[in-house]
């Protein structure tokens, strides 16, 4: 073997590279943010909403669970765009991101919903609360503690699958590493370093996690 | 030239998801092997061996597969070997279904009761004896619906080889799109096979969860 690792030659793209790390985290939080939401909503519906809702909301889930991200993304992208429904590569980006993450989070919260006891729902209503209220002062709380840490595994990932939009030309993480390899040639180096930030994130965004559910679940106790 | 999506076209890309399960099927061979090691070195009273197995599992499970992809594709070669996109796409894929696997695994093992550990120690058996015949057979049942389950994601994660060119179903709606330039038609296509291959395994996890819930 005699090839010479030069990992010197990314220096000088170090501000492109701090600005595809600021691209992804914010393409990354904003997925997140609107992907919850959906999350929510859709396994509200799933649980109690009326029969077509619930039909709607689990064909919208099993459509984003089974095909791939790739794929959803080019529908988006190219498929909107050819009916005339134009997106730039971010607005793309985070509208495929969100719908997957949503279809995904719905199935987790879903699932913590259904862990929660039906004598907690039984003892909502028996105080007078109306549906909703029971949904939200009394399950949502509990089902998300109970499913905090799929949830949060399930965020990491949609973050390591933004690299994924770089293939639409989102200027993410990975798209900046594509531009460096076209400049400087050294595609082992340029991956490498790549990867190992990616690592980096995801070390730093599970121990924010981790802080977090202290923070709201462990330090005060359900109420 | 431009020419419409016909029937032919979708026969194509039918045949192209040959390569999307063809890389799926063996990607988890390959990597279940590595994997049912990787797991056995989490678990075994060795601490050194333990933290091998965490910090490579951590090492994949922290990177996006598309760098790993792009590592081994362009890094394979600085060691001489001459690699192809599909080599690439083994290799890389096999790697990432093994420190998945691994994790399921590990949680199936530790999952068996501990009470089956000293009751087999308990008979004399020595440790791989105990592993062999008390604990891999339990393990393996628990293990089949989240197995399965993963596959879903591995044949799903199949068509990031098209970014380095692998023609499997995604690069074959690619080509397709470029020929046809129909692409909500061509894309929407390629999603339903996608959708027919992983919803079928979906549900059979489904199903092996149910049956293996109630048998317990």
């Amino acid at each position: 073997m005699n090839y010479n690792f030069r990992f010197g030659a990314l220096a000088p793209y170090w501000d492109d590279i701090v600005e595809g790390v600021v691209l992804t985290l914010q393409l990354s939080a904003i997925a997140i943010l609107i992907g919850l939401l959906i999350g929510i909503l859709v396994a509200a519906l799933r649980t109690g909403g009326p029969r077509l809702l619930q039909i709607l909301a689990k064909s919208y889930v099993e459509a984003f669970r089974n095909t791939p991200l790739l794929v959803q993304l080019f529908i988006v992208f190219f498929g909107l765009s050819s009916l005339g429904l134009r997106f730039s590569a971010n607005e793309a980006a985070l509208l495929a991101l969100s719908l997957n993450l949503g279809a995904y989070s719905a199935e987790i919260i879903r699932a913590g919903i259904e862990s929660v006891h039906k004598s907690q729902r039984e003892a909502g209503f028996a105080l007078g609360l109306n549906g909703f209220q029971v949904f939200r002062y009394v399950i949502l709380f509990q089902a998300l503690k109970a499913i905090y840490p799929a949830l949060t595994s399930q965020f990491i990932l949609l973050m390591l699958t933004t690299s994924i939009v770089s293939t639409i030309g989102a200027n993410e993480l990975f798209h900046t590493a594509s531009f460096i390899d076209s400049r400087t040639f050294r595609s082992f180096e340029v991956y490498t370093a790549i990867t190992l930030i990616y690592l980096v994130l995801t070390l730093g965004f599970r121990s924010a996690f981790a802080a977090f559910y202290w923070i709201v679940f462990v330090r005060r106790p359900a109420r | 030239m431009m020419r419409e999506f016909g029937f032919d076209d979708a026969v194509y890309l039918l045949l192209a998801a040959r390569w999307t399960v063809l890389l799926t099927v063996v990607s988890a061979l390959i990597g279940g092997a590595i994997a049912l090691f990787v797991a056995i070195l989490r678990i075994v009273p060795f601490r050194p061996a333990n933290w091998l197995a965490i910090g490579y599992i951590n090492l994949i499970q922290g990177t996006p597969i598309l760098g790993q992809l792009f590592v081994f594709f362009f890094g394979l070669s600085i060691f001489g070997l001459n690699v192809d996109a599909w080599t690439a796409a083994v290799t890389a894929f096999s790697i990432y279904a093994s420190a998945f696997l691994a994790e399921i695994w590990r949680g199936s093992l530790q999952s068996v009761p501990k009470t089956q550990w000293e009751t087999s120690a308990a008979l004399g058996l020595k440790y791989v004896q105990r592993l062999r015949y008390v604990i891999i057979p339990q393990a393996v049942r628990i293990s089949i619906p989240p197995t399965v389950g993963f596959l879903v994601q591995l044949v799903k994660n199949t068509s990031l080889a098209s970014v380095i060119g692998f023609v499997e179903l995604t690069r074959a709606g690619q080509i397709m799109n470029n020929t046809t330039f129909a692409p909500m038609t061509v894309y929407l296509t390629v999603a339903a096979i996608y959708f027919v291959i992983c919803f079928s395994l979906s549900q059979a996890s489904v199903k092996f969860e149910r049956r293996y819930h109630v048998a317990r």
